[in-house]
Protein backbone atom coordinates (compact mmCIF):
# COMPACT_ATOMS: atom_id res chain seq x y z
CA UNK A 1 0.00 0.00 0.00
CA UNK A 2 1.84 3.27 -1.31
CA UNK A 3 1.77 6.61 0.74
CA UNK A 4 0.94 7.70 4.06
CA UNK A 5 0.56 3.78 6.33
CA UNK A 6 3.60 2.78 3.69
CA UNK A 7 5.91 5.61 4.48
CA UNK A 8 5.42 5.26 8.79
CA UNK A 9 5.63 1.59 8.10
CA UNK A 10 9.00 1.68 6.53
CA UNK A 11 10.24 4.12 9.19
CA UNK A 12 9.22 2.41 12.16
CA UNK A 13 10.92 -1.20 10.56
CA UNK A 14 13.82 0.73 10.22
CA UNK A 15 13.90 1.66 13.97
CA UNK A 16 13.02 -1.90 14.82
CA UNK A 17 15.97 -3.47 12.75
CA UNK A 18 18.73 -0.64 13.94
CA UNK A 19 17.28 -1.88 17.59
CA UNK A 20 18.43 -5.43 16.87
CA UNK A 21 21.72 -4.99 14.63
CA UNK A 22 23.50 -4.71 17.58
CA UNK A 23 24.21 -7.62 19.07
CA UNK A 24 25.40 -10.58 17.07
CA UNK A 25 24.85 -13.35 20.03
CA UNK A 26 20.81 -13.93 19.53
CA UNK A 27 20.49 -14.26 24.01
CA UNK A 28 22.48 -10.81 24.11
CA UNK A 29 19.93 -9.33 21.25
CA UNK A 30 17.31 -10.56 23.33
CA UNK A 31 18.47 -8.94 26.75
CA UNK A 32 18.99 -5.99 25.26
CA UNK A 33 15.58 -5.84 23.42
CA UNK A 34 13.93 -6.11 26.85
CA UNK A 35 16.39 -3.54 28.90
CA UNK A 36 15.36 -1.39 25.80
CA UNK A 37 11.60 -2.30 26.75
CA UNK A 38 11.80 -1.76 30.62
CA UNK A 39 13.58 1.48 29.67
CA UNK A 40 10.81 2.50 27.49
CA UNK A 41 8.15 1.58 30.01
CA UNK A 42 10.12 3.75 32.51
CA UNK A 43 9.51 6.42 30.40
CA UNK A 44 5.99 6.24 29.68
CA UNK A 45 5.44 6.37 33.43
CA UNK A 46 7.32 9.78 33.69
CA UNK A 47 5.71 11.01 30.64
CA UNK A 48 2.35 10.40 32.59
CA UNK A 49 3.37 11.80 35.42
CA UNK A 50 4.09 14.98 33.59
CA UNK A 51 0.70 15.20 31.86
CA UNK A 52 -0.52 14.65 35.65
CA UNK A 53 1.28 17.59 36.66
CA UNK A 54 0.70 19.44 34.34
CA UNK A 55 -2.77 18.96 34.76
CA UNK A 56 -2.94 19.78 38.66
CA UNK A 57 -1.07 23.21 37.18
CA UNK A 58 -3.75 24.21 35.11
CA UNK A 59 -6.59 22.82 37.96
CA UNK A 60 -4.54 25.39 39.91
CA UNK A 61 -4.61 28.32 37.38
CA UNK A 62 -8.61 27.58 37.15
CA UNK A 63 -8.90 28.04 41.05
CA UNK A 64 -7.08 31.09 40.36
CA UNK A 65 -9.25 32.69 37.71
CA UNK A 66 -12.37 31.74 39.79
CA UNK A 67 -11.37 33.81 42.46
CA UNK A 68 -10.62 36.54 39.93
CA UNK A 69 -14.16 36.52 38.47
CA UNK A 70 -15.68 36.68 41.66
CA UNK A 71 -13.58 39.51 43.02
CA UNK A 72 -14.16 41.24 39.35
CA UNK A 73 -18.21 40.88 40.02
CA UNK A 74 -17.90 42.39 43.49
CA UNK A 75 -15.58 45.10 42.23
CA UNK A 76 -17.67 45.91 39.46
CA UNK A 77 -21.11 46.20 41.94
CA UNK A 78 -18.91 47.97 44.47
CA UNK A 79 -18.00 51.07 41.34
CA UNK A 80 -21.24 50.63 40.33
CA UNK A 81 -23.05 51.44 43.76
CA UNK A 82 -20.26 54.34 44.07
CA UNK A 83 -21.58 55.97 41.02
CA UNK A 84 -18.01 54.95 39.21
CA UNK A 85 -19.81 53.33 35.58
CA UNK A 86 -16.83 53.63 34.30
CA UNK A 87 -14.76 51.66 36.38
CA UNK A 88 -17.54 48.98 36.75
CA UNK A 89 -17.42 48.92 32.98
CA UNK A 90 -13.92 48.05 33.16
CA UNK A 91 -14.11 45.35 35.29
CA UNK A 92 -16.90 43.65 34.06
CA UNK A 93 -14.78 43.60 30.58
CA UNK A 94 -12.07 42.04 33.14
CA UNK A 95 -14.38 39.94 34.50
CA UNK A 96 -15.69 38.46 30.97
CA UNK A 97 -11.92 37.95 29.90
CA UNK A 98 -11.52 35.60 32.73
CA UNK A 99 -14.12 34.06 32.01
CA UNK A 100 -13.54 33.12 28.21
CA UNK A 101 -10.06 32.11 30.06
CA UNK A 102 -11.74 30.11 32.32
CA UNK A 103 -14.21 28.37 29.14
CA UNK A 104 -10.86 27.69 27.35
CA UNK A 105 -9.23 26.05 30.68
CA UNK A 106 -11.81 23.46 31.24
CA UNK A 107 -11.27 22.12 27.81
CA UNK A 108 -7.53 21.44 28.02
CA UNK A 109 -7.99 19.96 31.67
CA UNK A 110 -10.61 17.49 29.68
CA UNK A 111 -8.07 17.41 26.88
CA UNK A 112 -5.44 16.34 29.11
CA UNK A 113 -7.55 14.11 31.00
CA UNK A 114 -8.23 12.25 28.02
CA UNK A 115 -4.69 12.55 27.30
CA UNK A 116 -3.90 10.44 30.48
CA UNK A 117 -6.64 7.84 30.02
CA UNK A 118 -5.22 7.18 26.82
CA UNK A 119 -1.21 6.91 27.85
CA UNK A 120 -2.49 4.53 30.86
CA UNK A 121 -4.25 2.21 28.36
CA UNK A 122 -1.00 2.42 26.51
CA UNK A 123 1.34 1.39 28.81
CA UNK A 124 -1.04 -1.43 30.24
CA UNK A 125 -0.49 -2.41 26.47
CA UNK A 126 3.11 -2.16 26.68
CA UNK A 127 3.18 -3.75 29.79
CA UNK A 128 1.38 -6.89 28.51
CA UNK A 129 3.17 -7.18 25.66
CA UNK A 130 6.94 -6.89 27.52
CA UNK A 131 5.38 -9.46 29.39
CA UNK A 132 4.67 -11.42 26.98
CA UNK A 133 7.90 -11.04 25.15
CA UNK A 134 10.10 -12.03 28.18
CA UNK A 135 8.30 -15.57 28.19
CA UNK A 136 9.23 -16.06 24.69
CA UNK A 137 12.41 -14.91 25.41
CA UNK A 138 13.20 -17.65 27.97
CA UNK A 139 11.49 -20.10 25.48
CA UNK A 140 13.77 -18.97 22.55
CA UNK A 141 17.12 -19.04 24.58
CA UNK A 142 16.44 -23.05 26.08
CA UNK A 143 14.82 -24.26 22.88
CA UNK A 144 15.81 -22.99 19.33
CA UNK A 145 19.52 -23.06 17.59
CA UNK A 146 21.07 -19.64 17.31
CA UNK A 147 19.88 -19.84 13.72
CA UNK A 148 16.40 -20.69 14.33
CA UNK A 149 16.83 -18.38 17.35
CA UNK A 150 17.66 -15.34 15.24
CA UNK A 151 14.37 -15.45 13.14
CA UNK A 152 11.88 -16.13 16.59
CA UNK A 153 13.78 -13.12 18.09
CA UNK A 154 13.32 -10.86 15.17
CA UNK A 155 9.46 -11.74 14.53
CA UNK A 156 9.32 -11.26 19.28
CA UNK A 157 11.05 -8.29 18.96
CA UNK A 158 9.13 -6.60 15.96
CA UNK A 159 5.95 -7.15 17.69
CA UNK A 160 7.12 -4.93 21.00
CA UNK A 161 9.29 -2.98 18.59
CA UNK A 162 6.19 -1.34 16.97
CA UNK A 163 4.26 -1.51 20.48
CA UNK A 164 7.81 0.39 21.92
CA UNK A 165 7.20 3.14 18.79
CA UNK A 166 3.85 3.57 18.79
CA UNK A 167 3.46 4.12 22.66
CA UNK A 168 6.50 6.37 21.92
CA UNK A 169 4.45 8.51 19.37
CA UNK A 170 1.99 8.64 21.46
CA UNK A 171 3.70 10.32 24.35
CA UNK A 172 5.56 12.60 21.75
CA UNK A 173 2.27 14.25 21.23
CA UNK A 174 0.82 13.62 24.71
CA UNK A 175 3.77 16.12 25.61
CA UNK A 176 3.89 18.28 22.71
CA UNK A 177 0.38 19.44 23.04
CA UNK A 178 1.28 19.37 27.02
CA UNK A 179 3.48 21.85 26.41
CA UNK A 180 1.99 24.21 24.12
CA UNK A 181 -0.83 24.41 27.20
CA UNK A 182 1.79 25.14 29.41
CA UNK A 183 3.13 28.12 27.38
CA UNK A 184 -0.37 29.52 27.56
CA UNK A 185 -1.09 28.91 30.75
CA UNK A 186 2.73 30.87 32.14
CA UNK A 187 2.04 33.37 29.12
CA UNK A 188 -1.78 34.20 30.89
CA UNK A 189 -0.34 34.59 34.03
CA UNK A 190 2.52 36.96 33.41
CA UNK A 191 -0.23 39.29 31.65
CA UNK A 192 -2.04 38.89 34.85
CA UNK A 193 0.64 39.73 37.39
CA UNK A 194 1.26 42.69 35.22
CA UNK A 195 -2.55 44.09 35.38
CA UNK A 196 -2.79 43.97 31.48
CA UNK A 197 -6.08 41.48 31.66
CA UNK A 198 -7.32 43.10 28.85
CA UNK A 199 -4.73 41.38 26.27
CA UNK A 200 -5.52 38.38 26.81
CA UNK A 201 -8.47 39.01 23.93
CA UNK A 202 -5.28 38.75 21.97
CA UNK A 203 -3.84 35.41 23.07
CA UNK A 204 -6.43 33.33 20.92
CA UNK A 205 -4.50 30.82 18.83
CA UNK A 206 -5.06 30.98 14.58
CA UNK A 207 -7.34 34.45 15.08
CA UNK A 208 -7.11 37.21 12.83
CA UNK A 209 -8.37 40.58 13.55
CA UNK A 210 -11.92 39.97 12.58
CA UNK A 211 -12.35 37.25 14.91
CA UNK A 212 -11.13 39.68 17.32
CA UNK A 213 -13.19 42.21 16.52
CA UNK A 214 -16.14 39.96 16.62
CA UNK A 215 -15.04 38.53 19.90
CA UNK A 216 -14.75 42.02 21.38
CA UNK A 217 -18.08 43.25 20.12
CA UNK A 218 -19.79 40.36 21.41
CA UNK A 219 -17.96 41.03 24.80
CA UNK A 220 -19.12 44.39 24.41
CA UNK A 221 -23.05 43.76 24.59
CA UNK A 222 -22.23 40.88 26.98
CA UNK A 223 -20.91 43.73 29.19
CA UNK A 224 -23.55 46.37 28.35
CA UNK A 225 -26.15 43.99 29.41
CA UNK A 226 -24.42 42.46 32.65
CA UNK A 227 -23.96 45.96 33.65
CA UNK A 228 -27.26 47.10 32.97
CA UNK A 229 -28.45 44.30 35.38
CA UNK A 230 -26.49 45.05 37.78
CA UNK A 231 -27.87 48.51 37.66
CA UNK A 232 -31.14 46.93 38.48
CA UNK A 233 -30.76 44.95 41.08
CA UNK A 234 -28.63 47.87 42.19
CA UNK A 235 -31.29 50.26 41.58
CA UNK A 236 -33.28 51.30 44.60
CA UNK A 237 -30.50 52.06 46.22
CA UNK A 238 -29.14 54.37 43.21
CA UNK A 239 -30.01 58.17 43.48
CA UNK A 240 -31.51 57.57 40.04
CA UNK A 241 -33.53 54.57 40.55
CA UNK A 242 -36.48 54.22 38.39
CA UNK A 243 -38.86 54.36 40.77
CA UNK A 244 -38.00 58.10 41.73
CA UNK A 245 -37.86 59.03 38.10
CA UNK A 246 -41.65 57.55 37.41
CA UNK A 247 -42.80 59.61 40.28
CA UNK A 248 -41.56 62.85 39.46
CA UNK A 249 -42.44 62.80 35.53
CA UNK A 250 -45.82 60.90 36.30
CA UNK A 251 -47.73 64.47 36.38
CA UNK A 252 -46.56 65.36 33.14
CA UNK A 253 -46.24 61.99 31.17
CA UNK A 254 -43.31 63.00 29.24
CA UNK A 255 -41.02 60.17 30.75
CA UNK A 256 -38.17 61.88 28.42
CA UNK A 257 -38.46 65.32 29.74
CA UNK A 258 -38.69 63.65 33.55
CA UNK A 259 -35.65 61.81 33.00
CA UNK A 260 -33.53 64.58 31.77
CA UNK A 261 -34.77 66.51 35.14
CA UNK A 262 -34.32 63.72 37.12
CA UNK A 263 -35.77 63.91 40.61
CA UNK A 264 -34.24 67.79 40.94
CA UNK A 265 -37.60 70.16 41.60
CA UNK A 266 -36.74 72.88 39.07
CA UNK A 267 -39.20 71.34 36.72
CA UNK A 268 -40.86 74.73 35.19
CA UNK A 269 -44.44 73.21 33.49
CA UNK B 1 -3.67 -8.15 7.37
CA UNK B 2 -2.59 -6.47 10.79
CA UNK B 3 -3.45 -2.58 10.34
CA UNK B 4 -2.41 -0.31 13.40
CA UNK B 5 -3.90 2.91 13.87
CA UNK B 6 -0.82 4.70 15.52
CA UNK B 7 -1.76 5.53 19.18
CA UNK B 8 -5.02 3.66 18.93
CA UNK B 9 -3.98 -0.39 18.38
CA UNK B 10 -3.61 -3.33 16.20
CA UNK B 11 -6.60 -4.24 14.09
CA UNK B 12 -6.97 -7.49 12.30
CA UNK B 13 -8.74 -6.93 8.89
CA UNK B 14 -10.07 -9.79 6.90
CA UNK B 15 -8.90 -10.25 2.91
CA UNK B 16 -11.98 -9.44 1.71
CA UNK B 17 -11.66 -5.64 3.06
CA UNK B 18 -7.89 -4.77 1.82
CA UNK B 19 -9.43 -3.61 -1.57
CA UNK B 20 -12.04 -1.42 -0.33
CA UNK B 21 -9.27 -0.23 2.66
CA UNK B 22 -6.69 0.17 -0.10
CA UNK B 23 -9.16 2.37 -1.98
CA UNK B 24 -9.48 4.56 1.16
CA UNK B 25 -6.36 4.70 1.33
CA UNK B 26 -5.56 5.97 -2.05
CA UNK B 27 -8.21 8.87 -1.50
CA UNK B 28 -6.46 10.14 1.50
CA UNK B 29 -2.98 9.95 -0.83
CA UNK B 30 -4.67 12.14 -3.53
CA UNK B 31 -6.25 14.90 -1.21
CA UNK B 32 -3.01 15.16 0.34
CA UNK B 33 -1.26 15.83 -2.75
CA UNK B 34 -4.02 17.77 -4.05
CA UNK B 35 -3.55 20.21 -1.08
CA UNK B 36 -7.19 19.38 0.07
CA UNK B 37 -7.41 19.52 3.26
CA UNK B 38 -10.95 19.30 4.14
CA UNK B 39 -11.24 16.39 1.78
CA UNK B 40 -8.07 14.91 3.77
CA UNK B 41 -9.74 14.88 6.50
CA UNK B 42 -12.62 13.50 5.35
CA UNK B 43 -11.19 10.59 3.52
CA UNK B 44 -8.53 10.10 6.64
CA UNK B 45 -11.58 9.90 8.99
CA UNK B 46 -13.37 7.16 6.75
CA UNK B 47 -10.22 5.53 6.58
CA UNK B 48 -10.31 5.21 10.06
CA UNK B 49 -13.81 4.19 10.74
CA UNK B 50 -13.68 1.47 8.32
CA UNK B 51 -10.51 -0.05 10.24
CA UNK B 52 -12.72 0.32 13.33
CA UNK B 53 -15.56 -1.23 12.21
CA UNK B 54 -14.71 -3.91 10.18
CA UNK B 55 -11.71 -4.99 12.05
CA UNK B 56 -11.21 -6.71 14.74
CA UNK B 57 -8.98 -5.23 17.79
CA UNK B 58 -5.80 -7.40 18.73
CA UNK B 59 -5.64 -9.07 21.74
CA UNK B 60 -2.79 -7.69 24.09
CA UNK B 61 -0.63 -10.41 24.41
CA UNK B 62 0.01 -10.92 20.39
CA UNK B 63 3.70 -10.28 19.27
CA UNK B 64 2.87 -9.33 15.85
CA UNK B 65 4.21 -7.18 13.44
CA UNK B 66 1.46 -4.52 11.86
CA UNK B 67 1.68 -4.65 7.72
CA UNK B 68 0.30 -1.33 7.79
CA UNK B 69 0.68 1.41 9.78
CA UNK B 70 -2.15 4.41 9.92
CA UNK B 71 -0.73 7.93 11.24
CA UNK B 72 -2.41 8.73 14.32
CA UNK B 73 -6.33 10.15 14.19
CA UNK B 74 -5.38 13.61 15.19
CA UNK B 75 -3.12 14.08 12.45
CA UNK B 76 -2.81 17.28 10.95
CA UNK B 77 -2.88 17.85 7.50
CA UNK B 78 1.23 19.43 7.48
CA UNK B 79 2.09 16.20 9.53
CA UNK B 80 0.21 13.93 6.80
CA UNK B 81 2.02 15.83 3.69
CA UNK B 82 5.42 14.91 6.23
CA UNK B 83 4.58 11.44 5.61
CA UNK B 84 5.74 11.87 1.57
CA UNK B 85 8.74 13.77 2.35
CA UNK B 86 11.70 14.60 5.02
CA UNK B 87 11.33 12.66 8.51
CA UNK B 88 7.74 12.01 8.58
CA UNK B 89 5.69 11.38 11.71
CA UNK B 90 9.03 9.67 13.80
CA UNK B 91 11.92 11.71 13.18
CA UNK B 92 15.63 10.12 13.30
Amino acid sequence: MPGLSGRMSTVIKAKISKLLDRAEDPAETLEYSYQKQIELLQNVKKGIADVVTSKKRLQLQEQKLRDQVVKLDTQARQALAAGNEDLARTALERKNVAQTELQSLDSQVAQLEQQQEQMTASEQKLRAKIEQFRSRKEVIKAQYSAAEAQVKISEAATGVGEEMADVGLAMQRALDKTENMRARADAVQELEAAGTFEDLTQLGPGEDDIDRQLRQLSSTSEVDSELAKMKAELGSGSPRSAGELGAGGGADGAPAEAEQAGPSQGQAP
Amino acid sequence: MIVRIATEGQYEVGDADVSALNDLDNDAVVACDGQDEQHFHEAFDKLLQFVRTKGTPVSEDTLEASDVILPPPDVSFDEARAEFSGEGLIPG
